[in-house]
């Protein structure tokens, strides 16, 4: 691609990577996107941590129901098939590698797949945790959606974190604004770029790059 | 033999100063707000309260903070935008808090209803959450060691009973429900009908009644008294 892209197309092209028939958590915030661009032939089962897997679109008007919510305590819809389940069980779902895929956002994440999107470490922030290092841990793929550079130009691709990490070696693929890393056990590929080249990134950024395959 | 009470009151009158007590609901899905307001209103103090969250708003567990009457909250995620009743009182000084993430919250809880004495997770493992706890290796793996949360009393919230305390929820409001059960050595659970023994089909009780010593109908819960805001 020669642009850069956003989040919706960010959101797609995801959705596109996801194999169909897979069994996905998708993240609060920017991965909720790509819901929106998984179509029915993928016939992708969503899974939500508070206890329900057929997970269907946020609810509207008389679909609002309070017992029926995601994890981000937004009311949500449930699709033929759905089934509910208590909470040990939805993290055993979790963290027994039954999920194919979980899909999160990200402060940091270092070039052998920590991940950091639980907590700034700023001393006077309070911390909360929620089901963050149970997803990062449990899925067979952990992948994250983020902007590759902070507002002050700093990548967010590090050779290690330097916020609080939230799992170890549990990221295996980052889609950025401007590429698409993939953490292999030889070192952080680069997938495709938009709008810029794997040298100018290069310049960039301190975390080695290695060529798509 | 099931304790039926005839009010919220009556069922969490043996709640007591220091008792650690299981909340269960994630947000206000399967909070048992009413059993929470007669909590509030017998004056049980000095409390270890394990939920999911730390309160919301005004109401329910929120205002149990707001009155000081929670020595300590385990939970995964006290920070919401609305949970402005627990940022005073830990920024005050005046809560502890011990934070777990969600799963292993779960799975400790769990743990104690099924008589594990702890498991090894990889939850948590190489993070801050793990300082100062046992670790092993698993077949290459990092686990961290974590250990079963008993509690003197369970509040949880049902759809339905029989006279057996045989209990089955709605949707996703059933989340910590089942485990609270099991876990507390006196469950409170507050039901919006309660059936004759027999009405309710064996093959899709969720929690058996053995888990269950009170229940009491309180026949249109309070739906969210503030409107919920994006929170995990």
């Amino acid at each position: 691609m020669s642009e850069k892209i956003g989040r919706d197309e960010l959101a797609q092209l995801v959705a596109k990577d996801i194999k169909p028939g897979s069994f996905v958590n998708l993240g609060i915030g920017q991965p909720t996107l790509v819901s929106n661009y998984l179509t029915p032939e993928q016939d992708i089962t969503l899974h939500t941590e508070n206890g329900m897997l057929g997970m269907g679109p946020v609810a509207q008007g008389d679909e609002i129901d309070e017992d029926l919510i995601n994890a981000g305590k937004i009311p949500v819809t449930e699709l033929p098939g759905a089934s509910y389940f208590h909470h040990a069980d939805s993290f055993a779902i979790m963290r027994g590698g039954h999920l194919d895929v979980c899909v999160l956002g990200a402060f940091q994440v270092s070039a052998t797949g920590d991940l950091a999107n639980w907590h700034t470490g700023a001393p006077d922030a309070i911390p909360a945790v929620g089901g963050a290092m149970d997803l990062a841990t449990g899925a067979k793929d952990v992948y994250v959606m983020m902007s590759l550079f902070t507002k002050d130009g700093q990548s967010k691709l590090v050779p290690e974190c330097t916020y609080p990490v939230t799992g170890v070696n549990c990221v295996t693929r980052i889609y950025t604004n401007e590429a698409v890393f993939l953490i292999t056990k030889d070192g952080v590929r680069v997938r495709e770029t938009f709008g810029t080249t794997i040298e100018e990134l290069q310049a960039k950024m301190e975390v080695k790059l290695l060529p798509a395959e | 033999m099931l304790n039926i009470a005839q009010t919220a009151q009556e069922a969490v009158a043996g709640v007591h100063d220091g008792a650690t007590v299981l909340i269960g609901g994630f947000g206000n899905a399967g909070q048992p707000m009413e059993l929470i307001d007669a909590l509030l209103e017998c004056g049980a103090k000095d409390l270890t309260v394990v939920n999911n969250n730390a309160g919301q708003a005004d109401a329910g567990l929120a205002l149990l903070i707001k009155e000081r009457r929670v020595k300590k909250i385990i939970c995964s995620f006290p920070r919401q935008s609305d949970s402005w009743h627990f940022d005073t009182a830990y920024r005050a000084g005046e809560i502890e808090l011990e934070l777990v993430p969600q799963g292993n919250l779960a799975e400790r809880i769990r743990a104690a209803g099924a008589g594990i004495g702890g498991f090894f997770t990889p939850t948590g493992y190489g993070t801050m959450l793990a300082e100062g706890k046992e670790t092993r290796e698993i077949d290459g793996r990092g686990y961290v060691y974590e250990t079963p949360i008993h509690a003197d009393f369970a509040l949880i919230k049902a759809l339905k009973s029989d006279k057996t305390g045989n209990l089955v929820y709605r949707k996703t409001a059933r989340n910590f429900g089942p485990i609270m059960a099991a876990a507390a050595k006196k469950s409170i659970v507050q039901v919006s009908e309660i059936v004759e023994t027999g009405q309710l089909d064996p093959e899709v009780v969720v929690t058996p009644g053995i888990y269950v010593d009170t229940v009491v109908k309180i026949a249109a819960p309070a739906t969210a008294a503030a409107e919920q805001k994006v929170s995990k």
